[in-house]
């Protein structure tokens, strides 16, 4: 395996092809060393006789077709594991550059890792308080679930992940350990410099590995970067037990990336020139969160995503929506009217939620509140495109009372301090009052009993 | 799924000579055949032959292709890419190209690694045949020689396999035999004699020949109101799920898969959620079916290939879900397909042509999209099958359109080749009204195939009931638009009426909450109770309005909630509150009438 081959054939941006290679296998790792002795690591993507295209994660700066030495090594990429990567920052293919050393392996993990067998999964039914009434009530977190941020510009999806992750309750009860994966693919110097702020601050460093690929860092590390990061998830959680959040973004980056190394290997595009297997590709991230047999630990993911121009149909929050179980849709306009956090309730939704709330998990008013709140906030929209038209003025008396609802419960129920932390009592309860506002009679989502034990109760409390 | 120590001598051998993804290219023979399954590797990865020319084959593996060598050996046995039939299938989950992931799991755990070789039925177990036919009889493809009970709900019924024809030469008696015994021995006419057992391979890709195709005039009953009552479908029909992401596709196919009438449910989960799959074989192990009081996964049938499987076995899942349905139909079952979604079947197609470095049509998608869909649409159909029994394959496809737009090539060709359409809407979804089937663009052209059914098995008036509805939906439709600009105060009190009559068709018919006891299964008996009680209410406060009496005072009243409520409140079996019912729309329609100085 310790044969070099000197020379390239072709240098196209990030790809290089080689002639003359035997023994090469897919997708292996090559070691490139160029005249200055600078190495580097690149991959074999595909093979045709004794030409293969390679892949440089660090780009190919300065090479030329002669001046390049290639060594096979015979083994897909794989990275060190241990319990000692908690605390540490990596780059994009796991290896430390935060100046502490080395890190001492326990084993190697292969970067892709191989699908769960559905039916060794362990469906989530767990949920996880986070503090936040429009996440905990109407788009809950459900332990082990894929739950993407769509976001945009300019919004504050990197506050809220930050008191996603002070708040959650993930591991309480259970007695096991919690920690935090954060893969930064294309982020900017500063967004990480945040993250590692409030790490800090919350006291939680010593539980976060960071997995780092800046906007600047070489886009074919970049698709790595979050297989490396899920690749150290799953030890922690399937070999140690614990339970894992992962935090990964940008995902717009991301699949950027894999846009400009799928144009450069010249690839029939299909939509907004995102290559056909972008789905396969996404869901080969995504699908690594849950729970599994013979293991007590979990992955949860939280994709933060930067929605381009806005567009929720644009390919990357389309494909992403079908793959993740629900999603957290945050709001310009709630932004602008300072509502933080500024969560759109409706486009939001939590597809695990069913089966963690209720009796037994949470209380037993929270799936017809959560059914009431949507339905209600429904008509909200509705009242309001009303009187963008004739004026509040001229809109029925029950209509009035949706805008006087709409406004409360934008203020009051979705609007919350950035350290405030409510309890799911809390917040179930305040829903309820706010449901007050509106008469019975439109209440269509509840059943008399419901209305009885809760509804009237809460209002006698006001 | 074959096994390869069955398969004997090599056909033909070759050697990797490129990789690209799942896509390989041989060297090495030209003796390779269209379509038939190729080992690769030393890990003897499964492929599939998918193009020839005399330098050299192209190969899709269905496994991933990570650290594959040039040089290594390709081997096939001369078999194309098949499903293997036989008792013990009911029940069991599958991947893609039929291989047992219970069994995958004993072996290698949770992960699913590669080279994994087995058969798809478990090869020892013991099942208790009953014969029927006996020395001396003519046999050919289809009879049935034989029956086996392979779940509690489902009796195996035994056939003679393809290319098979001649007389019964030998019968064991009635007794436990395994799969791969021989139970029955065939004479042909060339006097060849052929050993039959329980277990027969079918190529995935060529549908089983039947004797003709029977008219569609019987509704594959549901027990959800929107498509039962509005939009039905008949057994052996095809119907698409189109539907953005949140709107409520997999919750839909979960019910149907749960409640229609048909006795097997093939469930294909294409490129979807691994925890979807956990949720349905969790659930169907707990859940009863009505019709048998048996276990739901005593009719069901799961293959998973989820979205992080190999791309190829995506394209393969659902040929072995219809060949398997196929089978079974055979035997005079009628079976239902969830095909969820057939958008990621047509994604791996493109991703594969990709590969192939065809010339793409609309969006990247392969010019041959529309045929493939066409080809897999028409194995729907109730079928008269060659031997004599009557079985019918009804097809629920999703369509999973990007950016929710229906006017991309998958749906757009969906809907030429089937006859339903539940259109799903966002807006629906937003206000958590569920089934989210919007009701003015969907349709079904069974309706007039189906009428007489309903007229004959319900009542007459089922089908006058849903014209009403939707005459009242559709004036809603035209109402709202005026509603949208000016308000509903202004509306005269006619007009008014009928959006709440709407109002009221909408949360307490069409909206069906699934995890409610009663609301999530309601036989077509109550259905048509629900709807003429609702005409009823109507019929009763337009005769306020001829007295000019505002219907405000009705509204007021209470009524509606309680015509709402009925769906909960009604049992699904004791219908006589709906007597009751009517009675109280009575009398407080006679009541506002005596309050506005009318007598009656």
């Amino acid at each position: 395996m310790s044969v070099e081959y000197i020379g390239l054939n072709k240098i196209e941006g990030p790809l290089v092809a080689i002639e003359g290679v035997e023994g090469a296998s897919f997708d292996e790792i090559v070691e490139i060393t160029n005249s200055e002795g600078e190495k580097r690591l690149g991959r074999i993507i595909e093979i045709y006789g004794d030409k293969s295209i390679v892949q440089v994660f660090e780009g190919t700066e300065n090479y030329s077709l002669t001046n390049t030495t290639i060594r096979l090594t015979g083994k897909p990429l794989e990275i060190p594991m241990s319990r000692e990567i908690l605390g540490r920052v990596l780059d994009g293919v796991g290896r430390p550059i935060d100046g502490l050393g080395d890190i001492f392996p326990d084993e190697m993990r292969e970067v892709n890792g191989s699908p769960i067998n559905p039916v060794a999964r362990v469906y989530p039914n767990n949920y996880i308080q986070t503090g936040i009434s429009s996440i905990d009530c109407l788009a809950t977190l459900i332990r082990g679930q894929k739950l993407p941020i769509f976001s945009g510009n300019g919004m504050p999806h990197d506050i809220l992940a930050v008191q996603i992750v002070k708040q959650a309750k993930i591991a309480e009860d259970s007695g096991q350990e919690f920690a935090v994966v954060f893969a930064a693919m294309g982020v900017k110097h500063d967004v990480e410099a945040y993250f590692r702020d409030a790490f800090e601050q919350s006291g939680v460093l010593h539980k976060v590995v960071m997995f780092v690929n800046l906007l600047d860092d070489p886009i074919v590390e970049r698709i790595v970067t979050p297989r490396a990061a899920l690749t150290a998830a799953e030890y922690l959680a399937f070999k140690c037990n614990m339970h894992i959040l992962v935090i990964m973004t940008d995902m717009t980056s991301y699949a950027e990336a894999v846009r400009e190394i799928s144009s450069s290997k010249g690839e029939i595009p299909s939509r907004k020139g995102y290559p056909g297997y972008l789905y396969s590709d996404l869901a080969s991230l995504y699908e690594r969160a849950g729970l599994v047999e013979g293991s007590s630990g979990s992955i949860t993911q939280i994709p933060i995503l930067t929605v381009p121009n806005d567009d929720i149909t644009h390919p990357i929050p389309d494909l992403t929506g079908y793959i993740t179980e629900g999603q957290i849709v945050l709001d310009k306009s709630l932004h602008l009217r300072s509502v933080y956090p500024p969560i759109a309730i409706l486009p939001s939704l939590s597809r695990l939620m069913k089966d963690g709330i209720g009796e037994g998990f949470t209380r037993k008013d929270h799936v017809p509140l959560a059914n009431q709140l949507f339905a209600s906030y429904a008509k909200v929209m509705d009242a309001r495109a009303l009187a963008s038209v004739i004026g509040e003025e001229e809109l029925s008396p029950v209509d009035k009372q949706y805008m006087e609802f709409g406004r409360e419960f934008e203020k009051r129920f979705i609007g919350q301090g950035k350290n405030e932390n409510r309890s799911i009592f809390q917040t179930l309860n305040l829903g309820w009052q706010l449901l007050g506002l509106l008469p019975v009679d439109e209440l269509d989502r509840l059943e008399q009993s419901v209305i009885d034990e809760f509804y009237s109760k809460t209002q006698v409390i006001l | 799924m074959a096994i390869v120590k069955q398969m004997g001598k090599a056909q033909a051998e070759g050697y990797i000579y490129g990789i690209n993804g799942p896509v390989i290219k041989a060297k090495g023979s030209n003796e390779f055949r269209m379509l038939e399954v190729v080992y690769v590797g030393k890990e003897k990865l499964i492929g599939e032959v998918i193009s020839v020319d005399d330098t050299e084959t192209t190969i899709q593996v269905y496994e991933d292709t990570t650290g594959l060598t040039v040089g290594e050996p390709i081997v096939s046995y001369g078999s194309l890419m098949s499903v293997t039939l036989a008792p013990g299938i009911i029940g069991n989950i599958f991947d893609g190209i039929e291989r047992p992931l219970n069994v995958i799991k004993e072996q290698t755990g949770v992960l699913i690694t590669r080279g994994i070789q087995l058969s798809s039925v478990d090869l020892e177990k013991k099942w208790d045949a009953e014969f029927i036919v006996s020395v001396g009889d003519k046999v050919s493809f289809g009879t049935i020689i034989a029956t086996v009970r392979e779940t509690e709900s489902i009796v195996n019924k035994v056939m003679i396999p393809f290319g098979v024809e001649g007389i019964v030469k030998s019968v064991l008696k009635n007794g436990q035999y395994n799969v791969a015994e021989t139970i029955v021995t065939v004479e042909t006419a060339s006097g060849e004699e052929i050993a039959v057992n329980m277990m027969q391979e079918f190529p995935i890709r060529t549908p089983r020949p039947v004797m003709y195709r029977e008219r569609m005039v019987r509704p594959l009953i549901t027990g959800q109101r929107i498509i039962d009552a509005l939009l039905p479908i008949s057994k052996g029909g095809a119907a698409a799920i189109p539907g953005g992401f949140g709107t409520g596709k997999t919750m839909t196919q979960h019910q149907l898969a749960k409640w229609c009438d048909a006795d097997i449910i093939v469930y294909i989960g294409c490129g979807e959620r691994g925890n979807e799959m956990t949720q349905v074989l969790e659930e169907f192990s707990k859940l009863v079916d009505p019709k048998t009081g048996n276990l739901l996964l005593n009719r069901t049938v799961l293959i998973a290939n989820t979205s992080n499987m190999p791309v190829a076995a995506r394209e393969a899942s659902i040929y072995t879900g219809v060949a398997i349905a196929e089978y079974y139909r055979d035997m005079g079952y009628h079976v239902a397909i969830m095909a969820d979604s057939t958008s990621r079947w047509a994604e791996a197609l493109r991703e594969i042509s990709g590969r192939l470095e065809e010339m793409p049509a609309e969006e990247g998608f392969p010019a041959y999209l529309a045929s493939r869909l066409a080809a897999f649409y028409e194995r729907a159909g109730y079928m008269h099958n060659l031997n004599g029994t009557e079985g019918s394959i009804t097809i629920i496809g999703a369509v999973s359109p990007q950016g929710g737009d229906f006017s991309e090539p998958v749906t757009q060709s969906t809907k030429r080749f089937t006859r339903c359409f539940f259109s799903l809407d966002k807006n629906l979804a937003y206000a958590r009204h569920y089934p989210a089937i919007n009701w003015l663009d969907s349709y079904s052209e069974y309706i007039d195939e189906l009428t007489p059914w309903f007229n004959e098995n319900v009542s007459p008036d089922f089908m006058l009931e849903r014209t009403k509805f939707m005459d009242i939906l559709q004036e809603e439709n035209s109402l709202m638009e005026i509603v949208k600009l000016i308000g509903s105060d202004i509306l005269p009190d006619d007009q008014k009426l009928v959006l709440e009559i709407a109002r009221i068709i909408r949360l307490g018919f069409l909206q069906q909450n699934a995890f409610h006891d009663v609301d999530t299964y309601v036989p077509l008996k109550k259905q048509m109770l629900m709807m003429k009680t609702i005409s009823y209410l109507y019929e009763k406060a337009k005769e306020l309005l001829k007295l000019n009496i505002t219907i405000g005072q009705l509204r007021e009243s209470g009524i509606y909630d309680d015509v709402i409520k009925m769906k909960y409140n009604i049992d699904n079996e004791d219908f006589e509150p709906f007597e009751k019912l009517n009675a109280k729309i009575e009398n407080e329609v006679n009541r506002i009438k005596t309050d506005n100085g009318y007598t009656n």
